[in-house]
């Protein structure tokens, strides 16, 4: 993917001596065994209280289960809730992308000695309270609000309304997640040689072409590394559907949240998450394998 | 005409930045807003009480200060463990890269309900009482895997004549590390560091899995959107937003004057 | 400058059967070199023929796979590389970015735990010509600028040995002119071993007591450089190092003067300046050294020089000399230097002409070598494409 340069400047051979010695492995364990005490083996910890059955008489204690049973239960009351997920993560990321793209275009190409300030404005508002920017959108979608009077003059809402509706969550998802799509973005466009782009005009590309044929294909690391980081945790998110949406928009993570936190029925919640990674898992690798950048992991 | 066309990109880039501050601007505006009822989410009358009185409201600033301590300790250890791996991975080699490498990236790949209630499963099957000390240990376990992305890169990007050069100069391995790695390496371990706390303080949904009945403060606003936000809450947000800003802005303004004294020369 | 006079005691540097291996490429192979205390010593050598492996094994940088390094008497192969009396001007520097010139310049006494080093530091920024600029950081200098730090900062520590590593490559032709003639004051001020690394002939040359010229890992020559330029032992100098043209043939006679049959011709060289073994031989001969006359004036060539017949395929003025090329009576092309002393016409393209030369200027290789080792590929794959379509149309 490296832009071709006149001159073939040859790197000097790499000389960092890589040691194989005790300290190597002193210096991982602290923090490798705290990644696998404490992300690791939840996962087995979720799997198996995902299969845990009820203790008979006591409500809300669970043993040691082989009960498969528990997913088919979890999916078949929440599958509407799954799909969902999937939907609005989906739509919010096609939306992230179609106005993350410019953006970032317009950091890497046409910022010039403002790069530096435009980069920190796009993750700046990170630094305000993910809560509050998403329940200040419950104030621009208001009813009465401009936003809602305007679309509603050209009669685009289905239901009269933007807030309480699905409309609501997935704004509320683009938002939140665009900052992950438009620096990965970024960063690819950043590394094309603008000279490419000169060469494919002076070589009879019109500026549209020039882009499909040249600016698209050299930034789809990028397409393919935003796009996953909106879409994961887009997923795997409750907020914007709690805090938006009504209770005909809620996503898996709230079935999780509140299966676990206020049923405390743990096998159901543990299905769910459970089975929410390993969906995620498998899209995540199938979406890889097809853009054919595997080196992304 | 021309001029529209030749400028869109940057019109639209623009009016994209601006919808990015859309929302802060109205936690903002909130946050002199004296509510007309129970919930801040209309303009109603002009105060500044939130700001006059930072505190008024109970549980707004303890809340604030338990985010602030789970979020500098969790960011210490996160830090220093994951530099430390940091350091494995660049300069020694060991047995089982892949598997560490993969340890490494999947929390950053895993939506946090998946992380939070794995982990609340985890602290339910040993029967750990929820608290402090588990919403630090989930905080410090998904920041190694950031500091440990941002530190290798730099390490990474550090030529490794420079190193030689030191010990070209009579300096023994562990003067090398003190005056030239480390000094080097430094900007990114508090780059990394400042990312960690971002993360941590503004930790939602991990930390309410694992919180049990400790309130951080986005839990505090979570409950608080139930019962309506006092604009204090706006008025601390606004308070870190500004203060955050201001520092990525003074690194950036001395990065940038740095540059152009360079070009200067 | 009480501080940075000359070295007390400097002792010769030896490499003895020096062999470095990366997986199965040697980029050393077996190298025994003596280098004389308080030369200018040039290693000269294309790029990647094992140069910067060399020096990193002396600085202690890497640790050769056979063979040991003395400095006098005390071998210096298992030291470390903070523990040897040795510095190193690297490739591109290698300034630490975040110190300023002066800490640069003072890292290594620091590390040593010299006291006092404020004025030591400063004669030295003085030597060098950057007293005003202590306080700057690395990046704010100019590419000359760093280049001298990065010779200070190593000259400081009075080294036994000094080695630099195309110390000037990084710089544009008028800054590396300069230069050469900087490092060259430096190193008669301060009189330490200087091992200059280049792949730069004409640098090596200007610069350099003594050149080695290595090739693949070995040494092929060393010596003065006009004693490597005028009498080159291999092929590979006799074409690395300025051009020659070189004659295949065969040796006879016994006395002083060699007789080569080369091409239905005699050639004579003195015996002392041939250092073929066998009877096959390559003739040598630069192209400064020959003279192109018209061929009607043949009878001007002096007595007993060696001659031959051609025709002139190209004339190109370079303002110091003309160069011709000239396609001797068997087909090959030979280069031909003329000083522009004559006034009025020269040859020109397709007149026949007789070039000659003093048996003397010639030098006999060992007819058994690669005629075009040493020859830049990328010179010989732009002939072969020269040459195809003219063998089509010339007959
Ligand atoms: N660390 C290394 N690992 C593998 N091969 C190397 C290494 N360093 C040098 N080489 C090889 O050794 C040969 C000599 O390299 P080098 O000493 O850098 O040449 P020079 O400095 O003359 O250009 C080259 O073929 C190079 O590719
Ligand atoms: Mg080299």
């Amino acid at each position: 993917m490296a832009p071709v340069l006149p001159s073939a400047a040859v790197a000097p051979p790499s000389t960092v001596a890589q040691r194989r010695s005790r300290t190597g492995y002193v210096l991982l364990f602290p923090g490798m065994t705290w990644l696998a005490v404490f992300f690791a083996i939840p996962f087995v910890t979720l799997f198996v209280t995902s299969l845990q059955t009820p203790v008979p008489g006591k409500s809300g204690r669970y043993q040691l289960g082989l009960e498969f049973g528990n997913y088919a239960t979890a999916l078949a009351e929440y599958w509407p809730a799954f799909v969902r997920s999937f939907a609005y993560a989906g739509i919010a990321t096609l939306l992230a992308l179609i106005i993350g793209y410019p953006l970032a275009y317009f950091i890497a190409f046409r910022s010039g000695r403002w790069r530096g300030l435009m980069l920190v404005l796009v993750i700046a508002p990170s630094f305000a309270s993910f809560l509050l920017r998403t329940y200040a959108w419950k104030t621009i979608l208001a009813d009465e609000s401009p936003v809602t009077s305007f679309f509603n003059a050209l009669h685009l809402l289905p239901d009269g309304r933007i807030l309480n509706t699905s409309i609501a969550v997935i704004a509320g998802l683009t938002y939140n997640f665009l900052p992950f799509m438009v620096l990965p973005l970024y960063a690819a466009l950043e590394r094309i040689d603008p000279r490419l782009i000169e060469a494919a005009n002076d070589l009879y590309a019109s500026p549209v072409t020039a882009f499909r044929k040249i600016t698209w294909p050299l930034s789809m690391p990028g397409v393919v590394a935003g796009t996953l980081l909106t879409f994961i945790p887009a997923a795997g998110d409750y907020i914007n559907a709690e805090l938006l949406g009504s209770t005909k928009d809620r996503m898996v993570g709230n079935a999780i949240q509140t299966n676990f936190i206020e049923f405390r029925d743990y096998p159901t919640a543990s299905a769910l998450s459970f089975a929410l990674m390993a969906a995620i898992l498998i899209l995540v690798f199938t979406y890889i394998r097809r853009a054919g950048t595997e080196d992304l992991v | 005409m021309r001029w529209l066309r030749r400028n869109l990109v940057s019109i639209i880039g623009i009016l994209v930045l601006v919808y990015l501050f859309i929302p802060i601007s109205v936690v903002t505006a909130l946050s002199f807003n004296k509510p007309a009822g129970k919930f801040n989410i209309s303009w109603n009358e002009l105060s500044f009480d939130a700001w006059t009185n930072l505190c008024g409201v109970p549980g707004v600033c303890s809340s604030f200060v338990t985010s602030l301590e789970i979020g500098l300790v969790s960011t210490l250890v996160a830090t220093l463990l994951g530099t430390m791996i940091a350091f494995a991975l660049v300069r020694y080699r060991f047995r089982g890269r892949s598997t560490t490498n993969l340890i490494i990236f999947l929390p950053m790949a895993t939506p946090e309900v998946v992380m939070g209630s794995s982990l609340l499963a985890l602290f339910l099957n040993l029967r750990f009482p929820l608290g402090t000390v588990t919403v630090a240990i989930a905080h410090i376990m998904f920041i190694i895997s950031f500091v440990v992305v941002t530190v290798k890169a730099r390490l990474q990007g550090l030529d490794p004549r420079l190193e030689e050069a030191a010990r070209d100069l009579y300096a023994s391995p562990r003067a090398t590390f003190r005056y030239v790695t480390f000094p080097l390496v430094l900007p990114g371990i508090i780059g990394a560091a400042l990312l960690g706390f971002s993360l941590s303080f503004d930790d939602f949904i991990i930390s309410f899995f694992n919180a049990g009945t400790l309130v951080t403060f986005p839990i505090y606003i979570w409950g608080a959107a139930q019962r309506g936000i006092p604009p204090q809450v706006n008025a601390l947000a606004t308070l870190v937003f500004v203060i955050a800003l201001l520092i990525v802005l003074t690194s950036q303004f001395i990065q940038y004057r740095r540059r152009k004294a360079l070009a200067a020369n | 400058m009480a501080e940075l006079s000359k070295t007390d005691q400097v002792e010769d540097l030896h490499l003895v059967n020096l062999t470095k291996r990366f997986g199965e490429v040697a980029a050393v192979d077996d190298l025994t070199l003596t280098i004389p205390a308080g030369s200018f010593f040039a290693l000269l050598g294309a790029s990647g023929c094992g140069k910067t492996t060399t020096l990193r094994m002396v600085a202690g940088l890497e640790d050769p796979t056979s063979g040991s390094i003395r400095i006098g008497d005390k071998d210096v192969t298992r030291l470390r590389a903070f523990k040897r009396p040795v510095n190193t001007v690297f490739q591109s520097y290698a300034l630490f970015p975040h110190l300023d010139i002066f800490e640069n310049v003072a890292f290594g006494l620091r590390r040593r735990g010299v006291k006092n080093i404020k004025p030591i530091v400063e004669a030295m920024l003085e030597l060098v010509e950057l007293g005003h600029l202590a306080r700057r950081k690395p990046t704010q200098l100019s590419g000359g600028q760093q280049q001298r730090v990065a010779v200070a900062r190593a000259l400081i520590n009075k080294p036994d040995v000094l080695l630099l590593d195309e110390p000037l490559g990084a710089l544009d032709l008028k800054l590396r002119r300069q230069m050469q003639i900087e490092l060259k004051r430096i190193q008669t001020e301060v009189g330490t071993t200087f091992v200059h690394v280049t792949h730069d002939q004409e640098e090596a040359m200007t610069m350099a007591d003594t050149i080695a010229v290595m090739n693949a890992g070995r040494i092929e020559q060393m010596g003065s450089p006009a004693e490597i330029y005028e009498l080159p032992r291999t092929v590979f100098v006799a074409n690395f190092l300025g051009q020659s043209n070189l004659i295949e043939g065969r040796v006879s006679g016994a006395g002083e003067m060699l007789d080569v049959a080369a091409h239905e011709r005699s050639f004579r060289l003195p015996r002392e300046r041939s250092s073929a073994t066998g009877a096959s031989i390559i003739l040598g001969v630069r192209p400064e050294k020959m003279t192109v006359l018209d061929a009607p004036d043949a009878a001007r060539v002096p007595e007993g020089h060696n001659v031959l017949s051609g025709r002139v395929t190209d004339v190109s003025y370079t303002g110091v000399s003309t160069q011709y090329l000239v396609q001797a009576s068997w087909g090959q092309e030979l280069v031909v230097f003329e000083q522009n002393l004559i006034v009025g016409d020269r040859c020109e393209v397709g007149d026949e002409v007789v070039v000659h030369w003093s048996p003397r200027h010639s030098f006999g290789l060992d007819g058994n070598e690669d005629i075009h080792a040493g020859v830049d590929s990328a010179v010989l794959a732009l002939e072969s494409v020269d040459s195809a379509p003219a063998a089509g149309d010339g007959e």
